[in-house]
């Protein structure tokens, strides 16, 4: 476990003073606030450090040992053994109006094992023990196959060592997020409880290519249906379709079929479209039958005869 | 709207400890809608996660009224470019594979 330097994380010198320390925290804590830094990671994790460094360095008693023992800090578990053992129960000021911290996105569970180390567990809280508090929004990531996001199904879900039974609807795209209202953190004194963020990771295992609601992808045709036109049955992303190609279709055609693409997201029935490049296969392995008819053919095409 | 969706906002600001007035300049602002049923004012359930985003920005972050004003644009084109983002992202995923 690395010692922690709550000084350089809140860019002081060691002999500032309290509204040096005020002046620091609030200024970081604007820069860095989730509130400010959706979907920051980064600023989540620098949040959380500016947070504990401002409740030790703010709070003269945890400064003062902290000051104290700094790098030797494996000294300061026995001495809080011993504090342990004395202390009484600490009452905490209301963060509001206080000046002493912020009211949301800071539970037990948020100070480093340094900290814990140092001071032990968080005892009390600096909230008021009778306001409701809402609690933590969570976030999570589901990977699913682009085969699986075909059709609305339900799945189940461990988030926070609790079982949460979804319905992902048909159409999710790769990086998309949905909220699952009331499925976060707990709420604290009978708040209500955090949202749950998942965001959908989706990889492609099969053949066609998508872009949004459409399908891509390349079709084998043979040469003579290529030439003279006619019926043939290819492959789509649920079945198999019948279809008329034209004659005369040349290599690298694209053909659209309408409603046979994917389906769209929270829109039951509508499905975006397939289209199909066509990829002439040049008969390969012919009988001498076969080449002296493509040798008579060439000799038509290059004279008329 | 459904009764059991409003929640009473003196109710509201009871429960947040925050004051009256800072609700109804939300509203002077546009950034919360108040309904008024009765002679009485109400919040939607569903704007609750939105209020108190905004009451953190104003009572932990000290930001006055139109920063906050400034701040919600803000982040609303932020979330309008993430989505963007991840759109192009996707397109370009398309022509990389």
């Amino acid at each position: 476990m690395e010692f922690i330097d709550y000084y350089k994380i809140l860019e002081l010198n060691k002999n500032a003073i309290d509204s040096d320390i005020k002046k620091a925290y609030r200024k970081m804590a604007r820069k860095y606030h989730p509130d400010l830094n959706p979907n920051d990671t980064v600023s989540k994790i620098k949040f959380q450090q500016i947070n504990e460094a401002n409740e030790v360095l703010s709070d003269p008693e945890k400064r003062k040992k902290y000051d104290q023992y700094g790098k030797d800090w494996k000294n300061a578990q026995e001495a809080n053994q011993y504090q342990k053992e004395r202390t009484s129960q600490q009452t905490w000021k209301n963060a509001r109006g206080s000046g002493q911290g912020f009211t949301d996105n800071f539970s037990e569970h948020d100070f480093s094992d340094f900290f814990e180390s140092m001071f032990g567990g968080h005892s009390g809280g600096r909230r008021d023990s009778q306001v409701k508090y809402r609690g933590q929004d969570a976030n999570a990531q589901l990977h699913l196959d682009l085969k699986d996001v075909y059709t609305t199904h339900k799945q189940t879900l461990i988030v926070n060592n609790k079982n949460i039974r979804l319905t992902i609807p048909a159409g999710v795209e790769h990086g998309q997020t949905i909220r699952i209202p009331g499925h976060g953190g707990e709420g604290v004194n009978g708040g209500p409880n955090g949202d749950l963020y998942i965001t959908f990771s989706i990889t492609n295992s099969t053949r066609f290519k998508r872009e949004g609601n459409n399908l891509y992808t390349d079709t084998e045709l043979d040469l003579y249906t290529a030439i003279l036109g006619g019926e043939i049955t290819i492959d789509t992303f649920d079945g198999k379709v019948k279809m008329m190609v034209r004659p005369e279709t040349q290599n690298g055609a694209k053909v659209k079929l309408k409603g046979k693409g994917f389906p769209v997201y929270k829109k039951e029935g509508e499905f975006g479209d397939l289209i199909i490049t066509w990829q002439i296969k040049i008969p390969t392995h012919i009988s001498e039958k076969e080449k002296d008819l493509f040798k008579e053919l060439s000799r038509v095409v290059a004279y008329g005869k | 709207m459904e009764n059991e969706q409003l929640i009473p906002i003196e109710q509201f600001c009871e429960y947040y400890q925050v004051e009256f007035a800072f609700i109804h300049s939300l509203s002077e602002f546009g950034l919360v809608e108040i309904a008024s049923i009765e002679e009485k004012e109400y919040l939607h359930h569903e704007q609750i996660k939105d209020i108190e985003k905004l009451i953190r920005l104003h009572y932990d972050l000290e930001i006055n009224l139109e920063g906050i004003d400034v701040i919600s644009h803000l982040l609303q084109k932020v979330e309008s470019m993430r989505i963007e983002l991840n759109d192009l992202k996707n397109k370009l995923r398309f022509y990389e594979s």
